[in-house]
């Protein structure tokens, strides 16, 4: 009753940092199409040990979608070819007997691959580091109900907060910008009352460290929005914009940073 | 082992406030010579390092993941739960506590459990003060709803993402740490040993998961906040990476393991497809509020729909048998969790459970739909539908969902005393690691408020206090040269070698599925003597063919997940023993464990009041010695014991 | 560093300058197409345009607005040039297997089809503006129409001091150079891809800027594509028309007789 599947999978093998790496085939028989693609991956593990040989270092942890340490380009797509959707969520029924899967690692100078499909995301980490919270000491918080926020505003929030950090939208853009990640935690503080007092500063020092990290820019073509599992749209990037143009205009009169 | 929970005296409301102000504090000035080391970074860990540095402390965090960000705390999608009482429906700390021992069905500590409800509210103000988008009405106040079945609307939630909004606020204020410089964040590091010099805990052993190389950390007191212990089962709602091998070697180390056997098994969640399976998938249990648990009447049914023969649809009214309706009437499908598990794993054992493996049941929305219409049903579940179609490629509106229960949380943990403290002097633990405050079952929103309640408010009082009492003039004074943390680091390469060296036929991975296979089996939801007994012969003997057969494949000097896996299989092994001996020792049915011996005439859990009012806290006494039992009583003061019924 | 230093530096900052030198190229483009059309309405009307062109302001004024534009560009192509290194080294390694999820064409092909706009531009100035392009120096009346008519206002010469005013013959110069079939079809392919350009340019130049969400970005977007095609065709329809020979040499300027005969005629 259970559809299976044989497959040819392209997976990227690179020993360590400095390897070159390259493309290995591997055959994959009985697949069934209810596991997940993270669980074939599992499987073709078990099959190299099995042989001897080292398995497919790839990075994962939750299987459901919120983590964001899964990453891997399946046929060219960022979390493979379904929409809103993370590698460790995509199912083998998207795909069908006897297809060629290439799989390779994100493809950005700052993610370097560390072995084989994972690769150094610590970048991002960084950006946040520099300017992605909103300062409140634990005991210094007034009542939550203290300043109510209007449904809206707290909706948008939401909307920018659900980024999970996979990098993505890092993997998808050409020019490996992380304007969209960079710009989803930006639009989720500025957009929040709390979040007012450290915004021109959260901006500028975001965008600052983002551009040092080694990114590209934004070239507004929306890759990014269409690989991201979490639908983060372009408009998180044009506030982003805004803020950074706004507080380069506030800084440039009074310095903020 | 020295069990003092040094509750503080006092009446119960005044409890924390009258201990925060006898704890030891540490000047200002001099927070800066003391070291912290934090393992973990979720919702306890990621808060403990946070705070501990707005204080002025410098901390040393640890987390396996790639970022701090990715802890599990990220899963949880329910809500917070707080005594805030904003829907003036008559909730207050009290209540939240006294709902909180009863759903632990009176195996937790009072004190705690009262501490954990009076912080409650001040972590929800400190999370909006971070960012944290609660949901809100339309006039800008925060929303609450009523979750696992409280009679109070009393939980947070941020859509179905409280737990990573909680997180994430947590990292980001970790975060500003880290570019202050006051964290040092260890990521890819994961814990191998902890190190004690004269009896206290002084540092820890961890492996760079990249490079392969074993370090030494020294510290003035360690933070355990290393989650929980359910991939023990090897399928649960549990991320791949969490184990139990920080809090096992604690254990190991001297550190007392509290109520092992507690474990919950959530109801709803995705059945298994197959044995290529690495993970189950939780679903809200909002679900049964509409909808309608069943299992076909015979199991010649449940075989021709197993086979795909008979469309569930085309099962006549009676040959369908609404298991939970029939046998709690007054409470139906919304029967908590461990009943509504139990009951369907019964019917499952009987032969009438569906799905392609015969472990399911279904969760039927027909009758809703045919109710309220499917656009309503959309309304409400219209998420969880979708998630279910991604997952098993059945659309529930036209098919019944299938079910089936999975363990998803871990009640039992290192003992600590009322400062967090375990056996161990300087070692904290926190969050999901420890055993506090859910007693023998845990209600739901109550896991996030208790890794904040820890991380914030908690522990940031009590490391201050432990560091105080060791005076300035201990501060930084143990330094990994030290000739403890040379032992301690001999032996975790040692096991690394022996690891690599084996050379045997069977993957880690292997190793850890016949694992999970003994213990769901026979320490899951349904426990007997006899069960449990064979289980720790099954264990001991799959622990010696793990030393003997293992085989790791790659180098131990570079990233290897083979290594990694095999380590942490190593100690759930070990675990599980302890576990199934934990379950075999507690003669009672209450909360998640449940012994077959010990139930009602109509199956119904039976608690040992009488001689169980305690937490059994298991000492490690060698390898090739049984661990060694010690009890804390369990002294209810302000509430009183009753039989929990939901007929 | 310098608040503008930090401004120039950054991506997002570069963006906001490639977007408002787009912008200030994006009206431009319109302003000298609706110049172009005019050519259909008589070679009077359109020669009469560039004279006012080139006298409402004084010489100094003129080049001021032509350093500018030239400035825009400067700027427009620096911004692309910059962040078009930092992006090729923000992505050393493509993917094997590289398949854009959803990016349109145009967008995709901004910086080809802004090189080649580019060498149109270069060409375009040194044929029209500078006049130095080999076999096609407009001073050479023995190959080409006369390079200055007279000026006719409403079917008026128009006279000064006792003398016809002279203007340059713009309407012969464009007819005699599309005339020339690949200068035709350079300039049909250089508005092509000056379309595509628009079609994502004058779209993401709102992005850029910070004035642009979901809503808005389906209707720019839509906006941008008729604008891009509107300039194409407001472009391209005067090459067609030449070479389809609707369009005509009048080597009088429509003052429908030469200017040796209007002098004559004056003269008596």
């Amino acid at each position: 009753m259970e559809k299976t599947m044989n497959l040819t999978l392209r997976v990227w093998r690179q020993k360590n940092r400095l390897d070159v790496g390259k493309f290995v085939e591997y055959q994959l028989e009985n697949i069934s199409e209810d596991s997940s693609f993270l669980e074939m991956l599992d499987i073709l593990s078990e099959q190299l040990v099995e042989g001897g040989h080292e398995p497919v270092a790839f990075d994962h942890d939750c299987r459901e979608g919120i983590c964001g340490m899964c990453s891997m380009t399946i046929n060219g797509m960022p979390h493979g070819p379904e929409n809103g959707t993370t590698a460790c969520q995509l199912h083998m029924r998207h795909f069908h007997d006897g297809q060629t899967i290439t799989i390779e690692p994100w493809r950005a100078k700052p993610f370097p691959v560390i072995k084989d499909l994972v690769v150094d995301r610590s970048p991002l980490d960084r950006i946040i580091q520099s300017g992605g919270f909103i300062t409140g000491r634990a005991g210094s918080a007034v009542d939550a109900n203290a300043m109510p926020i209007s449904k809206q505003i707290a909706d948008y929030a939401m909307d920018a907060a659900a980024c999970i950090g996979c990098g993505a939208c890092v993997a998808a853009c050409p020019n490996a910008s992380a304007m969209l990640f960079t710009a989803a935690k930006v639009s989720h503080m500025n957009s929040l009352p709390q979040g007012k007092a450290e915004k021109d500063r959260r901006s500028l020092a975001m965008v600052t460290t983002m551009d040092g990290e080694g990114f590209g820019g934004c070239t507004n073509i929306g890759e990014c929005e269409a690989a991201c599992p979490k639908g983060i749209p372009l408009d998180m990037i044009a506030q982003l914009n805004r803020d950074y143009a706004v507080a380069q205009v506030k800084n440039f009169f009074q310095p903020v940073l | 082992m020295n069990l003092d929970s040094k509750i503080p005296e006092g009446p119960l409301e005044n409890k924390w406030s009258s201990h925060k102000f006898n704890m030891k504090l540490v000047n200002p000035a001099n927070r800066r010579k003391y070291h912290v080391i934090v393992v973990g970074s979720g919702l306890a860990g990621g808060a403990a390092a946070a705070s501990l540095a707005e204080q002025g402390y410098n901390v040393s965090c640890f987390c396996y993941q790639d970022s701090p960000r990715r802890a599990h705390s990220i899963a949880a999608q329910g809500g917070i739960n707080a005594a805030k009482n904003y829907q003036n429906d008559g909730d207050s700390v009290k209540r939240l506590f006294y709902d909180t021992v009863k759903g632990g069905d009176y195996r937790a500590r009072e004190a705690n459990v009262y501490r954990l409800a009076e912080v409650s509210a001040d972590i929800i103000d400190q999370c909006v003060a971070q960012g944290v988008p609660f949901a809100r009405e339309y006039g800008g106040y925060l929303a609450n709803r009523s979750f696992g079945g409280a009679q109070v609307s009393r939980t947070f939630y941020a859509r179905g993402q409280t737990g990573q909004q909680l997180l994430l606020g947590a990292y980001a204020a970790l975060s500003k740490q880290i570019g202050l410089g006051k964290v040092k964040m260890y990521n890819r590091h994961e814990m191998l040993d902890v190190v004690k010099v004269d009896g206290h805990a002084k540092g820890i052993i961890v492996r760079n998961m990249i490079s392969g190389e074993v370090s030494r950390h020294a510290g003035d007191c360690v933070v355990l906040a290393t989650g929980g212990y359910g991939n023990v089962f090897f399928l649960s709602t549990n991320a791949q990476g969490c184990n139990v091998t920080a809090a096992y070697r604690a254990h190991k180390r001297g550190a007392g393991f509290a109520n092992p056997c507690y474990t919950q098994i959530h109801p709803t969640c995705i059945p298994v497809h197959g044995d290529q399976q690495s993970k189950l998938t939780l679903m809200s249990e909002s679900l049964r509020n509409d909808g309608r648990v069943w299992a076909p009447m015979s199991a010649d049914t449940a075989k021709q729909i197993r086979e795909g023969k008979l469309n569930p649809n085309d099962v006549a009214e009676d040959d369908r048998d609404y298991f939970l309706e029939r046998k709690y009437p007054s409470f139906g499908n919304l029967a908590p969790r461990d009943i509504s598990s139990r009951a369907a794993k019964e019917a499952c054992d009987e032969g009438r459970g569906v799905a392609t493996t015969g472990l399911g049941v279904f969760l039927d929305f027909r009758d809703a739909i045919k109710r309220d219409g499917q656009k309503t049903i959309e309304e409400r579940y219209g998420n969880l539908f979708e998630m279910y179609q991604c997952i098993t490629g059945d659309n529930p509106y036209e098919t019944p969902m299938m079910i089936f229960p999975a363990v998803h949380y871990t009640m039992g943990g290192l003992w600590v005393n009322y400062n967090l403290e375990s056996t161990i002097p300087g070692m904290f633990v926190g969050g999901e690691a420890n055993f506090s405050d859910h007693g023998a079952n845990r209600l739901g929103a109550s896991a996030l408020m208790q890794g904040l309640a820890d991380g914030y408010f908690v522990l940031p009082y009590t490391v201050g206090n432990y560091l105080g009492e060791q005076g300035v003039a201990a501060a930084g004074q143990v330094t990994t040269d030290h000739p403890a943390f040379a032992e301690v680091e001999a032996d975790v390469k040692g096991r690394i070698e022996k690891f690599m060296s084996i050379n045997g036929t069977e993957s880690p991975r292997s190793f850890h599925k016949r694992l999970g296979n003994i213990v769901w089996e026979k320490c899951g939801m349904a426990r007997s003597k006899e069960g449990l007994e064979e289980a720790i012969k099954e264990i001991q003997a799959l622990k010696k063919e793990f030393w003997s057969n293992l085989r790791v494949v790659g180098d131990a000097d570079s990233l290897n997940p083979e290594l990694e896996r095999a380590g942490r299989v190593a100690d759930f092994i070990e675990f599980g023993e302890l576990m199934c001996r934990d379950a075999l020792m507690r003669e009672e049915s209450c909360g998640g464990h449940f012994r077959v011996e010990h139930q009602t005439d109509d199956g119904e859990a039976k608690r040992d009041d009488d001689n169980f009012t305690f937490a059994g806290v298991w000492e490690y006494q060698g390898d090739d010695t049984d661990p060694q039992l010690h009890k804390e009583p369990l002294i209810y003061e302000n509430v009183k014991l009753v039989t929990r019924s939901y007929k | 560093m310098c608040s503008l230093c930090s401004f120039l530096k950054s991506t997002i900052g570069r963006k906001i300058l490639m977007a408002l030198s787009g912008l200030v190229l994006v009206l431009f483009v319109l302003g000298h197409m609706l110049g172009n059309l005019q050519i259909f309405l008589g070679a009077d009307v359109i020669n009469a345009y560039a004279y006012k062109l080139h006298h409402v302001l004084p010489t100094s004024g003129l080049w001021a607005i032509r350093l500018f534009l030239l400035g825009t560009i400067a700027v427009h192509l620096w911004a692309a040039i910059s962040l078009t290194l930092d992006n090729r080294k923000a992505r050393p390694q493509g993917y094997d297997e590289d398949k854009p999820i959803q990016a349109s064409y145009g967008a995709r092909t901004m910086r080809v089809s802004g090189l080649i706009l580019l060498a149109f531009i270069v060409f375009h100035i040194a044929h029209y503006t500078a006049r130095v392009i080999p076999s096609m120096e407009y001073n050479d009346e023995s190959v080409m129409s006369p390079v200055e008519v007279p000026l006719v206002k409403n079917g008026h010469v128009v006279m000064k001091e006792g003398a016809p005013v002279m203007t340059f013959n713009v309407n012969d110069m464009m007819v005699d150079g599309f005339q020339v079939w690949w200068v035709s079809l350079f300039y049909i392919i250089a508005t092509g891809l000056l379309c595509l350009h628009l079609s994502h340019g004058f779209s993401s130049m709102f992005q850029s800027v910070g004035l642009r969400n979901s809503l808005w970005r389906k209707r720019l977007d839509k906006i941008a594509l008729i604008y891009g095609w509107v300039i194409f065709l407001g472009f391209a329809i005067i090459p067609v028309a030449t070479l389809a020979g609707i369009l005509k040499e009048d080597p009088t300027g429509g003052a429908g007789e030469p200017v040796a005969a209007i002098t004559e005629t004056l003269h008596k």
